[in-house]
This record gives C-alpha cells, sequence and structure tokens, in this order.
C-alpha cells in the first residue's frame, strides 16, 4: 500500500500523461476498473488549464485558430505545470515555448504578441497607485529638471518586437476578426499602462524604451535622455516625456537631493 | 483607486441564500444591488496585488456581507502548505474581514506544482494527521477558525481505513475547525460510490457545519458504464440536490446556504433565482430551529 506521499507523487505524473495507469491503490467502488472515474481527475486539470491560457491569451487563440490552440496549450501544460494557486501568473513564458515550437517557425511574431497578452494581464492586476500629476514636473526649475529621478507607474510594462505587435493584438483581440496586419509595416515597442482601471497600450517611438528603461533603473531623467540618443538618434525628449505622463507612465518624481 | 485605508467591520454570514461572485456580474450587482444575503470570492481571483477585481470587490463588500472561500491551499498535500500563498491568503482576509473563511478536503498541489483541481485524498490515519496540521497553520495564520468542505469524489482508495464522516469527524475534534456542508457533493459522491446520501446527510455533525454549498453536476458513465457524476458547477441545481437539502434544513434549521455556479456563468437573473429559491425554503424553516454556533 502506498504511503501518502508516493500516492500523491504517483497520482500527480498521471494527471498530465495521458499514457500512464492508474495509480496503483486508486479503485472504483467495490473494487472496479477506475479508468474512466481517474480520466475526470485528468480531464479537469487540462482542460482548466488550457482554459487559464485561452483567457489570458485571446489573441494568440485567434491568430491561430480555437483548435490548434488547444492542442498546442495541451502540450504546454503537459511540459510546465502553474507554480501557484494565482493562474493570473501561468503561462509567463508561453512566448518562449511559442518561439521554440518548432512547427510554428514560419510565425516568428507570435512569441512577442504572446509577451503582450501577458503584459497586459499583468498590468490589470498591478498595484494601484495614482498617476503623476504632469504640473509637478512642470513646476521644476529648469536648472533642476536634469537631475530629477522618477519612480515608474507600478503596472508600467514594455514588449519590444521586430514585429508590428500592437497592431496584431488590437486586430485579434477586439471582435471585428481583422485579418493579420501587414507584416512589413516595422517592429514596434509597445508601453502598457493602467493608470487607473484600464489597462492601455500605446506605441512607443523610437528610443523611448531606452529612456524609459534607465528611468526604471533609477537614472536622472538628464542620463536617462542621453541612454536614448546614444541607441536612437532621432529621440524626442520632449515628445517622449509628454507621451509618457499622458500614459501615466509614472507614479511619483524624486528632487534631487 | 489608490490604497483606501478602508476598515471592514466584519459581518457574520446570515443564515440566508449568498451566490458565488463572478466577475460577468460585478455590474449588475452594484448598479442593481439585489437583495443577496451574501456574496463568496474565491481566494485566488484576488491575489493580484490591485486593479479592477479589488476595485469591484471593495465597492460591492461596502454593501454584501463576504465569505471567503479557497480553491488552492491544498489542506490535503503530504507536502508542506505553500507559505506564500498562505500569507497572499492572509493579506486578503485581512484587508476584506471576511465574515467566514473556507476550504476543501482535497489536495491540489504537488512539489511546487499546481494541478487547478480538488484532487481526492486517502481516509486513513496518516492523512488525517496531516490535514490537521495543515488546518492548525491556517488557523493560527489567519486568526480564526475555518470550515472545511467535504468533497465530490470519483475513486476510491484501497487504503482509506475510516469512512468520509469518521474523518471529519475526528478533523473537528483535533482541530477545533467548522464544517461547510456542499450537498451536492454529498450527493455526487454517493451517486458515484454507490452509497445512500440520505445516510450520510442524516449522520452528517450538523452542529459542526457554518454554511451550505448547493451547486450543479454533470451526468456521465463510468468504465462499467454506471453513472458518474460530475461536480461541474455549470448549471442549476439538480432537482435531486434541492430534495436533500430540504431534508437536511429540516434536522439542521437556517444555514448561509450558497449557490455556487463557476463555469457556463448564467445571466445574473437566473443565478439570483437559484438563491431565491434557496430563500424560500430557509424561510420555511426559519422559525423555532436548533440555533447554530458555527458560524466562525
Ligand atoms: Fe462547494
Amino acid at each position: 500500500m502506498p504511503r501518502l506521499p508516493d500516492l500523491q507523487a504517483a497520482f500527480s505524473a498521471a494527471l498530465t500523461d495521458p499514457d500512464a495507469a492508474v495509480p496503483e491503490g486508486v479503485t472504483a467502488p467495490r473494487g472496479g476498473r477506475a479508468d474512466k472515474r481517474f480520466a475526470v481527475y485528468r480531464n479537469n486539470v487540462t482542460v482548466s488549464l488550457v482554459g487559464a491560457l485561452e483567457d489570458t491569451f485571446p489573441a494568440i487563440a485567434r491568430l491561430l485558430g480555437d483548435e490548434y490552440f488547444t492542442a498546442l496549450a495541451r502540450e504546454y501544460v503537459r511540459a510546465k505545470r502553474p507554480s501557484s494557486p494565482f493562474l493570473a501568473e501561468y503561462g509567463e513564458d508561453f512566448g518562449d515555448f511559442l518561439d521554440a515550437f518548432p512547427p510554428l517557425a514560419g510565425y516568428p511574431y507570435l512569441g512577442d504578441v504572446a509577451r503582450l497578452e501577458h503584459a497586459w494581464l499583468s498590468a490589470y492586476h498591478a498595484a494601484d497607485a495614482a498617476p503623476l500629476d504632469p504640473a509637478r514636473l512642470t513646476a521644476i526649475s529648469e536648472s533642476d529638471v536634469g537631475d530629477v529621478r522618477f519612480t515608474l507607474h507600478p503596472a508600467l510594462r514594455m514588449v519590444q518586437s521586430r514585429w508590428p505587435i500592437l497592431q496584431l493584438f488590437e486586430a485579434n483581440r477586439t471582435g471585428e476578426g481583422k485579418p493579420p496586419a501587414d507584416l512589413s509595416s516595422g517592429g514596434e515597442s509597445v508601453l502598457v499602462t493602467r493608470p487607473v482601471l484600464d489597462v492601455t497600450l500605446s506605441r512607443l517611438a523610437p528610443g523611448a524604451s531606452y529612456f524609459l528603461n534607465a528611468l526604471a533603473e533609477g537614472s536622472t531623467l538628464g542620463a536617462a535622455a542621453g541612454k536614448a540618443f546614444e541607441n536612437a538618434s532621432e529621440f524626442d525628449l520632449a515628445q517622449a516625456l509628454q507621451a509618457a505622463l499622458a500614459a501615466g507612465a509614472f507614479a511619483d518624481i524624486r528632487m534631487p537631493d | 483607486m489608490s490604497e483606501k485605508n478602508t476598515r471592514y467591520r466584519k459581518i457574520e454570514i446570515p443564515a440566508r441564500a449568498g451566490v458565488g461572485l463572478k466577475a460577468q456580474h460585478y455590474r449588475d450587482v452594484l448598479e442593481g444591488a439585489p437583495d443577496i444575503g451574501f456574496f463568496e470570492i474565491h481566494a485566488e481571483n484576488y491575489m493580484g496585488a490591485g486593479g479592477p477585481p479589488h476595485a469591484y470587490l471593495s465597492a460591492i463588500r461596502e454593501f454584501y456581507p463576504l465569505s471567503l472561500h479557497g480553491v488552492g491551499l491544498s489542506i490535503g498535500s503530504h507536502g508542506a502548505l505553500d507559505k506564500d500563498h498562505l500569507a497572499r491568503l492572509k493579506a486578503i482576509e485581512s484587508r476584506y474581514e471576511p465574515g467566514l473563511f473556507s476550504e476543501h478536503l482535497a489536495w491540489s498541489t504537488h512539489d511546487t506544482a499546481y494541478y487547478n483541481d480538488l484532487l481526492p485524498v486517502p481516509y486513513d490515519r496518516e492523512t488525517l494527521a496531516r490535514v490537521c496540521d495543515h488546518i492548525d497553520e491556517v488557523q493560527d495564520t489567519l486568526g480564526r477558525r475555518m470550515l472545511l468542505e467535504n468533497p465530490s469524489t470519483y475513486v476510491a482508495f484501497e487504503q482509506s481505513t475510516m469512512s468520509e464522516l469518521d474523518f471529519l469527524r475526528e478533523i473537528v475534534r483535533r482541530t477545533g475547525c467548522g464544517l461547510l456542508l456542499d450537498v451536492n457533493n454529498v450527493y455526487v459522491s454517493a451517486v458515484n460510490h454507490e452509497t445512500s446520501p440520505e445516510d450520510y446527510l442524516d449522520s452528517f455533525p450538523v452542529e459542526h457545519v457554518g454554511e451550505i454549498h448547493l451547486g450543479g453536476h454533470a451526468p456521465d458513465i463510468d468504465d462499467e458504464g454506471r453513472p458518474l457524476l460530475i461536480d461541474a458547477h455549470d448549471r442549476a441545481v439538480d432537482n435531486a440536490v434541492w430534495g436533500l437539502y430540504d431534508r437536511l434544513l429540516q434536522r439542521a434549521g437556517a444555514l448561509p446556504t450558497l449557490i455556487e455556479w463557476d463555469n457556463d456563468v448564467p445571466q445574473w437573473a437566473v443565478l439570483a433565482g437559484e438563491a431565491a429559491a434557496a430563500e424560500r425554503m430557509l424561510a420555511g424553516v426559519a422559525q423555532g430551529t436548533t440555533v447554530h454556533a458555527a458560524t466562525a
């Protein structure tokens, strides 16, 4: 008779392995075969986790079609179980899984679209904070402004891509069923924010992701602008700052010591 | 939506009908202000730091008693409870001051992998000790008594040495926890194990019950072609379950009763109709019945 740890090890291993036998000691009433009975648990696990992925990645499901998505999600579930009961965190590396899935090699943008969908959900559940009032910045004297630092909003996320992922995301999340966007339209870096309740996506201008990343790491406004210019000569500081403020990218501002 | 320092007054769950709160119904509840005894939430749906789930729940919590129901604590695991999960549960409990907290006699986590289903445990001494240790830890962490829910199961274990009822009674005796009696689970398990749901209910230790669950199940068949019921929570409460509920109320008196409908969630009016049906039956027994001390 297996002890509890062995029983649960065998039971859990068989849950995501369709070829595994019913674990020893698991029976129907009066000791009959329990294959179909055990399959109820197996089915519950797979269907509920596939459903969780479908909830998190509706644009991917739409791009691939329900049938293909379900088969793919089953593969993912077999490879990877959630590490916590907070299922909004499940599928964090679904984008990497798509990138590495050989049959999808002809669809190289899927991984980035998945990362954007996960970032959307992560922003949705992120901590609440009031977005920075732009007046706080305009009140700072010109001689000091280069030395201020920002606290980024807790819901801010960024996803960079060589593909037009914002167009792909929007075309496949809204109910209009548009065909995939023109892939030759160039890459998009997307800013994800949630200033109050609604998650908002906006396209980042050239250099803006370097700028915001530098601010996130604690650089001053001046240093972050320098970093952005180094990487994108067309970087427009006033425009980037204005767009970030409007999107609710910041929660607070810190004056030089 | 910025962090309001609201402290809710803990409101006891009344002996009325409540419903499981679904995101699809947030607006119906806030705009329609329906007369519902209480709302129950799955703790796992509110484990993010902020955002719309908390905004809506906070607004609803202003007007209704709240019951907190965990689905992922894995009390029946051989392995230790997930400390991070327990901490998040404690944070929700402190934030919303629910009238009660309940969890399942089941496991869902093994070696850090979460299976998102309520898996069955064998009823033996080793498992009993484990479950009791975990309930002690939960009750110590939350600083309150919890209710443990009877499971619906599809398989049996050769190693079980006790009946489910003896197992539950012993847990209550050792830990001081209360019980959540899910009447649909009673029926599902009785059909699946070819036992009598009436006998089970008639000997259930109702003096420890703080809440009742009612929900819908889906019919299937097993390997031998015999009926196998699935605890699907995807439809209305079955007539057989309403009958058992009536029988239970005659013996136990009115108790807080939750309608669970988690999949294929219907329009608000349909769910409210189920709650109204339970409420009519509760009203029928509310007068002159035994008093219960079990609403933790
Ligand atoms: Fe239940």
